[in-house]
This record gives structure tokens, C-alpha cells and sequence, in this order.
């Protein structure tokens, strides 16, 4: 008897251990040096913002104010992405930069709950300090929404945000998929794909649960909307050579001169602003996949 | 119970291949129209990227020729090509359908940057390179909202 209600009493804690938010270490966000909070910049910041594709989500069709609004359907339910303006009251105007870090790399709220990772922050969780803060200073000097943010459609166990912990638990990495990386261009070409592109969270299948098979990294999914696929951009399908494939994140045409179409559009709006040292350097990433 | 599930089964293989015997048999002309119209922009913008690309050299005649081709088949009405019910078995979303008017304003955009380029190609290739996002934007915004991938 003593020996269940032992054996219980670590299956809870452990289960409690796991769904409790782990949040971002303080110490992340310190300049080494000196011990204080890095400095961002928002003009770096805009070139990170746009890799990280947050306007895609969090952007209004039409202000391009980040209102939020968008709806991502899901097996688990639709999320509507908030508004992140410097609005005080509905957006997070009022958030430190740690808060806000925070929620972009630990998926944790300043009150404490998990984020659904709808909001890509398990693969954000491996953003550089200095871009984190740029980006954080890049939101800031955007302008204010007073648009509230909507209430996601997500049914039961899934409503219950404390149960996202165990998944967080078995599914968040900081882990790279690809470990060898030869040169400088081919670890910025991880890093933009890996970090801050976030592509597998469209392009890679998931399991039952929603985790990312990584045994099939960028080998193409169902499209989640119901419509159609989102095709593999892994090698040995797409026969697209490193040039191809950067030009293809700059103008939105393919090889053949057929365009870009569905929600990659978005994606290239946003590669088409960054340098072609970064496009090429995604590009020598994806080429040489396993 | 064996039975009927027997007979269900059968029915639904019947079913299947008389979706699949229709869908060989009745392609209907107006899609098999809308996609070679699609890869004739495709052909043309080939030449005149080609060049933007650096791939082809720049050559006015030929650039001029392109984009004149290009205008042409960009003030083709599209009113035929998208008849109801044509969406099955093809790239279109059923969405045209809800937002012909949002669709075919779409077309016009296309049509409206195709000028551009008419105007742009044979003059030098800064030009033509000027134009070709433009016209290219055009063919994404359609197909951002109204093309399935399904591979
Ligand atoms: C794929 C779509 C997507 C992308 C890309 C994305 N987000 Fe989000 N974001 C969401 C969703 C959905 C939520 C809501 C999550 C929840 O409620 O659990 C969210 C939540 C947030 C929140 C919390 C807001 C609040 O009111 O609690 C912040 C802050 C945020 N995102 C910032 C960013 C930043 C900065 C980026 C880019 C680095 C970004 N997001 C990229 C979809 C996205
Ligand atoms: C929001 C989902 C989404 C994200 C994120 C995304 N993609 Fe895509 N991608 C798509 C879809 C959908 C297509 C198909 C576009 C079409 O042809 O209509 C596509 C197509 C592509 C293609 C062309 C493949 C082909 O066969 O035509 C490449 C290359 C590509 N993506 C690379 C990337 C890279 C690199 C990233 C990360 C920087 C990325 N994608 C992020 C959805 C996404
Ligand atoms: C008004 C909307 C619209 C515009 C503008 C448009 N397309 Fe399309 N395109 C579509 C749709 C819808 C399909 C899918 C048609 C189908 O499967 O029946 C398609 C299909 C295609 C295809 C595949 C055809 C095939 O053989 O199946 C190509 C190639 C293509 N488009 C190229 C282009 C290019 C290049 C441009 C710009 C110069 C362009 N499209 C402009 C809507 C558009």
C-alpha cells in the first residue's frame, strides 16, 4: 500500500514537473560582459522579424498592423493568432523584454501558462539572444492596435493548457536536426531554416500527437487546411539546385516559371526582404539534406 | 451483416471506378483551356525571366516579342475557363466559385502589369528586370488564394 501510494506520489509529481512551464533562463538575454540586458536594434530587428515570419501570422490582411486575427486550423482545433501591437491593453505594449522573450522562446505567458504551439516557439526557441532583442525592439517601433484578440476554437483536453506541458515535454528540442555543418554559410542556412524560418512546421509530417517526424524533415505533409499538400523541399524530390531554389525565395518563380502559390507566398514576401547571402545560405542548406 | 457489408463494398468499388472512368471521360474542354492558357504565360514569362535571370541574354526583338505575346493571352477573357462545378480533380479551389468577382479582378491585375511589361521589355533590360515582380506578383496573388497544391 505504502509502495502505491509512493509510486503515485512520483507519478504526479512528475507529471506536474512536466506541465509546469520551464521558463527562459534571465541570464539568456545578458550581455556577458557587462551583465546587463543586451541592447536590440530595429533595424537589425526587421531583417530577423522577417525571417521569422511573425508578420504572416500576427499581420493584418490589409494594415499590415500586427492586430493578429489570422486563423490556423489544426487536428486539435482553430488558433487565431493575438494581436502583438504596442497596443497597452490588447496587445503587449505593456510586456518587458523578458516577458516577451519569454513567449517567443519558452511558449511561456507572463502569467505562466503554456502557449499552444500554433506559435512557433519551439523552433524559435533556438534564436540567437541578440535577435530575440532586435526583434523586440523591431515590435516596438511598430505602430499601436487597439483590435482585442479572439478567443481559439479548441475543444477538450486540448483547452486545458496545463496538458501542453507534457507535450512540450516530448516534442520541444533544442536540438538541430542537421549536426554537420561544413561551413559558415551552411550553419546560417540552418539557423534560418531550423530558427527562425521555422519551414518543417509546414513542410515536415507530424504524428498522431502533433510532433514533427523528424525521421522525415522537410519531406512534404498534408496540408492541415484539408487542401491539397504542402510538397517536400527535401533534394531527392525537388531537383532544384541551390540557384533555383534562391531565386525561388526572391521572386516566387519556380524553375519552370510557374509561381509560388498558397501560404508560401507569405513565406517568400518575407525571404524576398532578407540579404541574398541569406537565401543562398538556406539554399546550400537544403540541397545537401540527408 | 457479412453480406451487406459485402454489398456496400461492392457498391462502393462500383462508385469508385465510375468516378474514375467519369473523370477520364468528361474532362471538360474549358479546363484543359484554362491550363494550357496558364502555361502559355508560363512559356512566355520563361523568356522574359530568362533574360531578367541572367540565364538567356538580353535581346530587345525577342524580349519585345515575348511580352507582346504575353499581353495578348493576358486580354484573353478568362469569362469561359472557370465554368461551375470544374473545380474536382483540378488545382482550382471551390473558393473561385464564392469570389468570381475577387477572381476575375485578379485577371485584370495580370492584364494591367502585362502593359507594364509590353512597355518595359524591349527597352533595355533594367526595364524588363523593373517589370518582371510586378507581373509576377500578379500570378502569386491568384494563386495564394485560389490554387490547391496536391504534391
Ligand atoms: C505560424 C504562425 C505564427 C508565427 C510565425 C508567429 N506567431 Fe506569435 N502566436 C501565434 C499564435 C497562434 C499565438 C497564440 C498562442 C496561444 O494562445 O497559445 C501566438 C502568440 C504570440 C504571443 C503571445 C501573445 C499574447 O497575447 O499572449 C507573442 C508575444 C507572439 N506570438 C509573438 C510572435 C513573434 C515575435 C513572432 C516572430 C518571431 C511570432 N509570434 C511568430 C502564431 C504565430
Ligand atoms: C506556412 C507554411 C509554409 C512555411 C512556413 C514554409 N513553406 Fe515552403 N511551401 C509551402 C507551400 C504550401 C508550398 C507550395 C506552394 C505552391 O506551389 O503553391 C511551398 C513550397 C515551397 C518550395 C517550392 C517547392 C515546389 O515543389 O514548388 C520551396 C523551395 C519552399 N517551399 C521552401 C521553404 C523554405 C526554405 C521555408 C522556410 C524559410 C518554407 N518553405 C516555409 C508552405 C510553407
Ligand atoms: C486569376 C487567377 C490566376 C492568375 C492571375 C494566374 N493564375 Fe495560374 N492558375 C490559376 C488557377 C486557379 C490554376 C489551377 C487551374 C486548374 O488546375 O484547372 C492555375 C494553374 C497554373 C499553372 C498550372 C497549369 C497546368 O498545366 O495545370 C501554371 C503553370 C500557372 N498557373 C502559371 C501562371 C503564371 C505564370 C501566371 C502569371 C503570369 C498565372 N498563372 C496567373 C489561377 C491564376
Amino acid at each position: 500500500m505504502r509502495k502505491r501510494g509512493l509510486a503515485l506520489g512520483v507519478g504526479v509529481a512528475v507529471a506536474l514537473y512536466v506541465t509546469a512551464p520551464q521558463n527562459l533562463d534571465p541570464e539568456f538575454l545578458l550581455d556577458p560582459t557587462t551583465g546587463s540586458l543586451l541592447a536590440g536594434d530595429a533595424t537589425r530587428g526587421a531583417l530577423a522579424f522577417a525571417a521569422a515570419g511573425c508578420g504572416s501570422c500576427h499581420g493584418a490582411e490589409d494594415t499590415q498592423a500586427l492586430a493578429g486575427g489570422n486563423a490556423f486550423v489544426s487536428d486539435f482545433g482553430t488558433f487565431y493568432a493575438p494581436n502583438i501591437s504596442s497596443d497597452a491593453d490588447h496587445g503587449i505594449g505593456g510586456w518587458t523584454v523578458y516577458e516577451i522573450a519569454n513567449a517567443m522562446l519558452a511558449g511561456v505567458s507572463p502569467n505562466g501558462a503554456h502557449y499552444y504551439p500554433a506559435f512557433p516557439y519551439t523552433t524559435y526557441s533556438k534564436m540567437t539572444p541578440q535577435d530575440a532583442v532586435d526583434i523586440i525592439a523591431h515590435l516596438r517601433a511598430l505602430p499601436a492596435d487597439a483590435t482585442p484578440s479572439r478567443d481559439h476554437d479548441v475543444g477538450f483536453p486540448f483547452n486545458i493548457r496545463r496538458s501542453l506541458g507534457g507535450w512540450k515535454f516530448l516534442f520541444a528540442s533544442d536540438d538541430w536536426i542537421v549536426t554537420e555543418v561544413p561551413s559558415p554559410e551552411h550553419e546560417r542556412g540552418r539557423y534560418l531554416v531550423e530558427a527562425l524560418g521555422h519551414c518543417a512546421e509546414c513542410h515536415t509530417p507530424r504524428n498522431l500527437l502533433g510532433g514533427l517526424k523528424t525521421d522525415q524533415w522537410l519531406r512534404g505533409a498534408p496540408n492541415p487546411s484539408g487542401d491539397g499538400t504542402i510538397p517536400s523541399i527535401h533534394p531527392d524530390d525537388l531537383g532544384w539546385s541551390a540557384q533555383d531554389i534562391a531565386i525561388y525565395l526572391d521572386s516566387g518563380f519556380t524553375p519552370d516559371f510557374d509561381t509560388v502559390g498558397g501560404e508560401m507566398v507569405n513565406v517568400v514576401e518575407n525571404t524576398s526582404k532578407l540579404p541574398d547571402s541569406d537565401r543562398a545560405a538556406i539554399a546550400a542548406y537544403l540541397v545537401v539534406l540527408d | 451483416m457479412k453480406t451487406l457489408s459485402l454489398i456496400a463494398s461492392g457498391a462502393a468499388v462500383l462508385f469508385s471506378t465510375m468516378a474514375f472512368a467519369d473523370s477520364h471521360a468528361d474532362v471538360d474542354p474549358a479546363v484543359t483551356a484554362r491550363q494550357a492558357h496558364m502555361q502559355l504565360y508560363a512559356h512566355n514569362l520563361g523568356i522574359l525571366g530568362g533574360m531578367a535571370q541572367g540565364k538567356i541574354d538580353y535581346n530587345p526583338e525577342m524580349a519585345q516579342t515575348a511580352a507582346d505575346n504575353f499581353l495578348a493571352l493576358a486580354n484573353i477573357s478568362q469569362a469561359t475557363y472557370w465554368p461551375e462545378g470544374t473545380a474536382e480533380g483540378t488545382k482550382a479551389k471551390p473558393e473561385i466559385w464564392d469570389n468570381m468577382d475577387d477572381f476575375m479582378s485578379k485577371a485584370d491585375d495580370l492584364a494591367f502589369e502585362a502593359e507594364a511589361m509590353a512597355d518595359a521589355a524591349g527597352t533595355d533590360l533594367a526595364s524588363l528586370q523593373g517589370a518582371m515582380q510586378g507581373l509576377g506578383g500578379t500570378c502569386s496573388a491568384c494563386h495564394r488564394e485560389y490554387r490547391i497544391r496536391d504534391n
